[in-house]
């Protein structure tokens, strides 16, 4: 009997998800034994018109990484949701839009002017762009095209799964494809893992206050933290309280506060707008000018709020910029 | 014939305070703009920043919140916690583009039936003169730009004809705009 064929892609994203696979470390030899990989742009050399050879709904599941910002990565979104039995949208850019859909605070031409123009490091003084296409030598290539959103996975095609975080850990990896390998799969559309906090899986969760009063807010950089404190004791923005555990509390342990890669629990639509409004409570002043002066030590609460989040909040983007 | 727009306003009362000052307005026969639609809370405190972002996503244009005086909220604190959140959020939709004057938040107490007039008169005023935000609208248009691969991908399945190897092509799209 063949084995299960799996792919993997990636699209708008750094190459972390890519090294949580390498990081399974020996526990990858398990899963290569079980599966065939057919499509792996970072380690094999697979060609898309290979993919595209295949029969409908022949990959048994495509683990996906990565924002869709392209016309290339649409593209390939929507071929392999067309191959695949389960897409699986894996890390936070392909889940929620990631670090990439920052970009969605600007337009597609601030974006591409700075890019190519005004970036202080770069030496273009023809103010060359990308093409979508040019004739050089009989030759006309085409160019992917950037488009004026970026998208998460599912805004684009039908996702099965989502597997959080920025990257995903090796363990939350390692047991979804025990769950896809012995068909013991959750209902359609669950993330796979804990559907908890962060703050449950803390160490520091015995130090959090109850009465958290905040006079001040302070940015990592600007202190020495008490590695035994919670942050949020500490007047340190800790996305915790509104972040969906299953990372191990990497971050914290690391003494550095949680940043929300893992996107929200099932119980929350907009993480961003739940984490402002739970800090925001506890502030202890009660008229407007303290209120600002303790809120002034967050200069970028959409940066802050939604670092991985903006392309899936409920605005999804800056509403004034061009389509 | 279409009707000219007039904004549509989501407001959300507290209970104690606003909504009842809303009573009043309506016993005292007293008119204002009818382009609030008013949702009953026990306090506003109880209004989460998601609410008020899902009533501009879904189509309103404006969102009014009305609580107690500070100090007299019925809860203690509820309205001081409103306006925690109210003076960040304020701070980051005009991050996101949305002009200030579409989020506002009034102390009302239940004696000022004719606050709720002034200021539900003020403010449809205001937002006529900005005009609609339109977000339901917007995120058509900003998936416009994957219309184009879906209708390739459909006319060149139709070029190739149907296929053995292929599985019957899904009676729903493959592509979802969200």
């Amino acid at each position: 009997m063949s084995k299960p064929k799996v792919a993997f892609y990636w699209c708008a994203s750094c190459g972390g998800c890519e090294e949580t696979v390498v990081d399974l470390a020996e526990d990858i030899l398990g899963v290569v034994e079980k599966v065939d990989i057919v499509l792996w742009p970072v380690a094999m050399d697979f060609k898309y018109k290979d993919v595209a050879a295949l029969p409908d709904k022949s990959i048994f599941a495509t683990l996906l990484n990565g924002a869709i910002r392209m016309s290339e990565q649409e593209e390939l979104a929507v071929l392999l949701r067309r191959k695949s039995q389960y897409l699986i949208a894996y890390g936070a850019c392909a889940q929620l839009g990631g670090i990439p859909a920052l970009a969605n605070q600007f337009s597609r031409e601030q974006v591409l002017k700075f890019n190519y123009e005004d970036c202080p490091a770069l030496a273009n003084e023809a103010k060359t762009r990308p093409q979508a296409q040019f004739t050089e030598a009989g030759r006309t290539p085409h160019l992917s095209q950037l488009h004026h959103v970026v998208r998460t996975l599912d805004q684009v095609v039908d996702v099965d799964f989502y597997i959080p975080g920025c990257p995903p850990t090796p363990n939350l990896t390692k047991a979804a494809f025990e769950a896809l390998l012995s068909g013991k799969l959750p209902p359609k559309g669950a993330v796979l893992a804990p559907d908890i906090a962060l703050c449950d899986e803390c160490e520091r969760k015995a130090t959090k206050p109850t009465d958290v009063a905040f006079t001040e807010f302070k940015r990592p950089h600007q202190g020495l933290w008490d590695s035994g404190k919670c942050f949020l004791a500490q007047g340190v923005v800790c996305m915790g309280p509104a972040t969906r555990s299953g990372c191990g509390a990497a971050c914290t342990s690391g003494n550095m506060p949680c940043t929300g890669c893992f996107g929200p629990t099932s119980r929350v639509r907009d993480q961003g707008a739940k984490m402002l409004s739970s800090l925001c409570s506890n502030v202890a002043a009660k008229d407007v000018a303290g209120i600002q002066q303790a809120l002034a030590g967050i200069p970028d609460p959409v940066g802050t709020f939604y670092r991985y989040g903006l392309a899936k909040s409920l605005l999804r983007r800056r509403v004034d910029l061009p389509a | 014939m279409t009707k000219p727009w007039t904004p549509r306003i989501v407001a959300f009362f507290c209970n104690w305070c606003t909504y009842t000052a809303a009573d009043l307005a309506g016993v005292s026969r007293l008119k204002y703009a009818s382009n609030v639609r008013v949702i009953r809370l026990m306090c506003s405190g109880r209004v989460d920043p998601q609410f008020i972002l899902d009533a501009l996503a879904r189509g309103a244009d404006g969102v009014l919140i009305g609580g107690c005086h500070p100090g007299d909220c019925h809860y203690v604190e509820g309205n001081y916690k409103m306006l925690r959140r109210f003076e960040l959020l304020k701070r980051m939709l005009v991050d996101f583009g949305i002009e200030p004057q579409r989020v506002r938040l009034e102390w009302i107490s239940a004696a000022e039936g004719e606050k709720v007039k002034t200021v539900i008169n003020e403010m449809t005023q205001q937002l006529q003169a900005l005009g609609p935000l339109g977000m339901p609208q917007k995120f058509t248009a900003w998936d416009q730009e994957l219309e184009h691969l879906a209708q390739a991908v459909q006319a060149r399945d139709a070029a190739a004809g149907p296929c053995p190897t292929h599985a019957a092509p899904s009676p729903t799209p493959e592509v979802v705009h969200v």
